[in-house]
């Protein structure tokens, strides 16, 4: 239905405020959702994503800053004036009416002569045309989500925002309606903007990510991005696991790897892992204690007899393992204290115990530098 | 549900439904409320059927004799005050319904922490006698208080003369006061239905028909109306209903040419005493509500009420 129309415009958002008496629900977001991408505002409860899309739907006005879609100002507009639709997080289905009434209730409003057409092509496109006469009380939760999905995106709108709209969903409807999803995203070309607090659906499902935290936006990019380069400490945690080791300073020899020195002991990071714009002196350069090495727990391999050797190396005791299927999460307690967390997948590899003698080992490419903590 | 029941139950045990106690629970537990009913109504009800079928006077007593042309007579005499009773209690119906919309959409939703207070002041007129309340307007309106004199100022009285609803450039004794002391006497039968069901409604559904395109006015026509229906229906017929039966109205604040068929049924029973015409008025009445309360429920439920 949507292969003839053309890309629609990039929606800006430009210091956008929103104050509620004295609480900032949203501090000042500059933001800029290219059109026709899967957009995907991540954040924990409160961190002001779902006043955002709110406020990009126009039931809720900005305190200040401007939404523009496209070369138009929209800020100003009524939700009903504008080209975005929405699918709530309690979908807000109309139960007075039919499904079919209600994915035509968009088109009717805007006295869309054709309205039954499109609204049942939309419903074929949600797999649902023969539930078109049913009440939504008639139907399953995942058929109601769909429901919503086909009401909102039957308008043809150039954004779509979806708050939270796989929440009240098992963990396995939820994993096939974001497959779903995205293969309508392809399908219709719409920009969508989905806000969750689920890192791991919002990585599976956006091209972009934006990690919204206490009103800012904490950092924007790929998943893959933001994953293996996270820029803060926050980033780092909420988007997976890391293990995060306190740095006392840096040697650089030059070339392409610096040392790390935590503990004592000097760690190989690649240069390219450090953040922009970081100067790394050739002396041992002491930097305060606001800068960590953090490692993922998959990439952490425990080493053996036999493997050939790793450029960084770290002996601690298993105090914990536990096996789910698919890995094994070990927590290794290093000489001072701090317990790391390692993942090995359930490959043949030879498995630790708790009580082993174990020595860390992780490629220089696969650690990340934070310059700033929390 | 009933493959669940059979799961559960098990392969060994035989099916069994779940064990009646001898079906008589029910029974008692309705028997106290169905014997007031016959005593109270199904027996009244029965005598007053043939009362209206007896001929005689008070004096030489009453004698069934199948006079069913006293329905006839009952209905030539007094359609006039039929009409009135219907079409009172349907301003006085609409009326209500106009004043008790706002308000129960405002207690529901707009009021906060003020919400209990709002509602018993709703119900507060009740704590006060039915007729004392009615009284009351005769005061309020009356020829030299502040009402009066404000709808003197404003020119109103002379649209309220245009518009048929007084004779003069009074208030009191008018079809208007009738129809204002029904609106004032019945607007808690249709506050609190239209309260009830609002309050359920889930705002959310505002946001969803803003963002389909419609303004508020569409959404209050084609979202909130449809889903309060249930209140209006309950709300309509708790006021319709005694509002057409009403004699007390018009007997305080109206003049002869405002009289209900409350106020003929009454005269006379108590004081014309001719009961046969009475009890016929009586049964009209009941039969008049009946169909037309069929009639509309039968018109509000075709829309498949949620």
């Amino acid at each position: 239905m949507a292969t003839t129309r053309a890309t629609p415009g990039d929606l800006k958002l430009v210091q956008l405020t929103r104050n509620f008496e004295d609480f900032v629900a949203v501090a000042g977001i500059d933001l800029v959702v290219p059109g026709g991408s899967f957009f995907a505002l991540l954040g924990p409860s409160g961190c002001g994503k779902t006043t955002t899309l709110r406020m990009v739907a126009g039931l809720e006005e900005p305190t200040s800053g401007q939404i523009l879609l496209g070369a138009d100002d929209i800020t100003g507009t009524r939700a009903y004036q504008r080209k975005v639709n929405t699918v709530f997080q309690s979908y807000a289905l109309f139960p007075h009416l039919s499904v079919l009434d209600n994915v035509g209730f968009g088109l009717r409003q805007r006295k869309m002569g054709d309205w039954r057409r499109r609204a049942m092509e939309a419903l074929e496109l949600v797999k649902l045309a023969d539930r078109a006469k049913q009440r939504p009380r008639q139907l399953s939760g995942g058929m109601q989500q769909r429901v919503a999905l086909a009401r909102a995106i039957v308008n043809e709108p150039d954004v779509l925002l979806l708050d939270e709209p796989l929440g009240a969903l098992d963990l396995k409807l939820r994993r096939e309606m974001q497959i779903e999803l995205k293969r309508i995203q392809q399908e219709v070309g719409i920009t969508f903007i989905h806000v969750t607090h689920d890192q791991e659906e919002a990585m599976t499902m956006a091209d972009t990510v934006a990690v919204m935290r206490a009103g800012r936006l904490e950092q924007v990019g790929a998943p893959a991005d933001l994953y293996d380069h996270p820029a803060t400490t926050f980033v780092a945690n909420f988007l997976g696991q890391s293990n995060l080791l306190p740095l006392e300073g840096f040697s650089d020899p030059g070339g392409e790897f610096v040392t790390a020195h935590a503990h004592g002991i000097g760690l190989v990071v690649e240069r390219a892992q450090l953040p922009a714009g970081m100067v790394v002196t050739t002396q041992v350069a002491a930097v305060d204690s606001a800068v960590h090495l953090g490692i993922r727990p998959e990439k952490l391999r425990i080493l053996g007899p036999n493997d050939p050797p790793s450029a960084n190396r770290l002996g601690g005791l298993v105090t914990d393992a536990s096996f789910n299927g698919v890995a094994t999460t070990y927590l290794v307690s290093m000489p001072w204290g701090q317990e790391l967390t390692v993942t090995r997948p359930n490959d043949g590899s030879p498995r630790a115990h708790r009580g082993d003698e174990v020595t860390l080992g992780w490629d220089p490419n696969q650690a990340f530098v934070l310059a700033e903590a929390d | 549900m009933a493959a669940l029941t059979q799961a559960a139950v098990g392969a060994e045990a035989p099916v069994s439904r779940p064990r009646r106690r001898g079906g008589l629970v029910p029974l008692v537990l309705l028997a106290p409320a169905l014997l007031w009913l016959v005593v109270f109504f199904v027996v009244p009800t029965i005598s007053l059927a043939s009362q209206s079928l007896q001929t005689g006077d008070i004096d030489n007593g009453f004698t069934l004799t199948w006079n069913f042309a006293v329905y006839a007579e009952a209905m030539a005499r007094y359609w006039p005050q039929f009409l009135r009773s219907m079409v009172y209690a349907a301003s006085a119906t609409l009326g209500t319904l106009v004043l008790g919309y706002p308000l129960a959409w405002f207690i529901a939703h707009r009021s906060g922490r003020w919400k209990n207070v709002l509602l018993v002041l709703v119900v507060a007129p009740f704590f006060t006698n039915f007729l004392i309340r009615t009284l009351a307007w005769q005061i309020i309106l009356t020829d030299n208080g502040p009402v009066t004199g404000f709808f003197r100022a404003t020119g109103l009285t002379a649209v309220l003369q245009a518009m048929g609803l007084t004779d003069n450039d009074s208030l009191l004794g008018s079809q208007f006061a009738v129809i204002c002391g029904l609106v004032y006497n019945f607007l808690p039968f249709m506050v609190l239905p239209l309260y009830t069901i609002l309050e359920r409604l889930d705002v959310r559904l505002l946001d969803a028909a803003g963002d389909l395109y419609a303004n508020g006015w569409q959404t209050f026509w084609r979202v909130i109306w449809p889903l309060s229906l249930p209140g209006v229906v309950s709300g309509t017929l708790l006021t319709f209903i005694p509002a057409a039966g009403d004699y007390i109205n018009s007997r305080l604040l109206g003049n002869t040419q405002t009289v209900m068929i409350g106020q003929v049924i009454d005269a006379q029973f108590l004081r014309v005493l001719d009961y046969p015409i009475a009890a016929a008025l009586s049964f009209i009445l009941m039969a008049a509500i009946i169909v037309l309360v069929a009639g509309y429920v039968r018109a509000a439920g075709t829309e498949e009420l949620v």
